[in-house]
């Protein structure tokens, strides 16, 4: 399911970057979700990124970054929150809703697919062992992101982050509490926390 | 699928509220899911839970999309899609919103104290995440060593990690696991 992207359209290095010349419509943005969407396993962000700012030129790094730190702070899926935020800065709601249509829409249509397929043939056993032995890789996967992640956080020694960090892991992993109820404790107390840290820092 | 109300509306509020809680994105939503859908609904086992988040990494696009599988498994083509939207919908208008709010005052201190706040939970989130699916995953310590070695692997290398499923595919097939 991996798409070849085609060469980037636009040849010259003398557009000015700081605006993006390119204003695209609503089937472009449509068509250009879709492609990273399916490119995308595993993560999506990579292909968004390579599509946006390099071979569309629809927006420079910088405002890339930015739009994505703010679909990070947001709750959701951020990808999905990218596809939302950046198709209706270009072409408003409509915008909004062609590149969330592009993202989500051909590969949900190929996890319905395989969601009736394994329905059918789930309990066939050669099947359900190789599911085991990709699960077993794609926890693995997971794992390494969480570590790259919490690399910043332990070269910073950070330590109020380490511990709402493992006050989280505990609650949620080991306790198995409802993510409601940990959250609406965790993320005031988070916030509480690093505003007086940074206040501190200030003064 | 043998919960008492209608599954279809259970789909969308738990997913539209669950939205709204994932911090970090659908990988920290992972524990959620799988609380509601094995210990509280009983929609599906803890094999079932780890085959289909098994399926949601093979398969292109978002990680939200496991939501898509948890849906079918519960109501069909209608309840693949439903669980989707219901996912996807509340965050994606508020990001909407919030969005716009930020372009017009755009100087504010708060995204960088939220995201500073948020980050840590967001990393807790999804290591809880990893070891409740190593626990429904790795049932043998050869699957625990395939874990560990794709979790290493991962890390150290920047090995695409379409091959590390594979190679945990073929380790499946040949009935090591």
């Amino acid at each position: 399911m991996v798409l070849e992207s085609p060469p980037a359209t636009v040849p010259g290095p003398d557009i000015p970057t700081a605006t993006p010349p390119i204003q695209p419509d609503l089937l472009e943005l449509f068509m250009a979700f879709a492609k990273m969407s399916l490119a995308g396993f595993g993560g999506v962000l990579v292909w968004a990124r390579r599509g946006i700012v390099d071979q569309h030129r629809w927006m420079t790094a910088e405002e890339f970054n930015e739009t994505f730190a703010l679909c990070h702070f947001l709750p959701g899926p951020n990808i999905v929150n990218l596809s939302v935020v950046f198709g209706s800065r270009f072409r408003g709601i409509a915008g909004g809703i062609a590149a969330f249509a592009g993202l989500v829409g051909p590969p949900m249509l190929i996890a319905t697919i395989l969601a009736a397929l394994y329905a059918r043939y789930g309990e066939i056993d050669v099947l359900r062992r190789i599911l085991a032995g990709v699960s077993c890789a794609a926890v693995g996967l997971l794992i390494s992101v969480v570590f790259k992640m919490m690399m910043p956080l332990v070269k910073k020694r950070d330590a109020v982050g380490l511990v709402i960090l493992l006050a989280v892991f505990i609650a949620i992993g080991l306790l198995r509490l409802p993510l409601q109820a940990v959250l609406l404790v965790a993320i005031p107390l988070s916030l509480c926390i690093t505003y007086l840290m940074r206040r501190q820092v200030n003064a | 699928m043998n919960s008492e109300a209608n599954p279809i509306s259970t789909l969308v509020w738990t997913f539209g509220l669950m939205s709204l809680f994932a911090v970090g994105g659908a990988n920290s939503a992972i524990p959620e899911m799988h609380r509601i859908a094995v210990d509280v609904h009983h929609w599906m086992n803890d094999k079932q839970f780890a085959d289909i988040f098994a399926i949601s990494q093979l398969s292109p696009g978002p990680n939200v999309l496991i939501v898509t599988l948890i849906g079918y498994s519960v109501a069909g083509v209608v309840g693949a899609l439903v669980a989707t939207l219901a996912m996807c919908g509340p965050t994606a208008v508020l990001a909407y919103y919030v969005s716009r709010l930020l372009q017009r005052s755009s100087h504010s201190r708060w995204p960088a104290l939220i995201q500073a706040a948020l980050v840590p939970l967001s990393i807790g989130l999804m290591g809880a995440s990893g070891l409740i699916l190593a626990l429904t995953s790795d049932r043998s310590w050869v699957a625990g060593l395939i874990t560990v070695a794709a979790a290493v692997l991962a890390f150290a290398t920047r090995l695409n990690p379409v091959w590390m499923l594979l190679a945990g595919g073929a380790l499946g097939f040949a009935g090591v696991i």
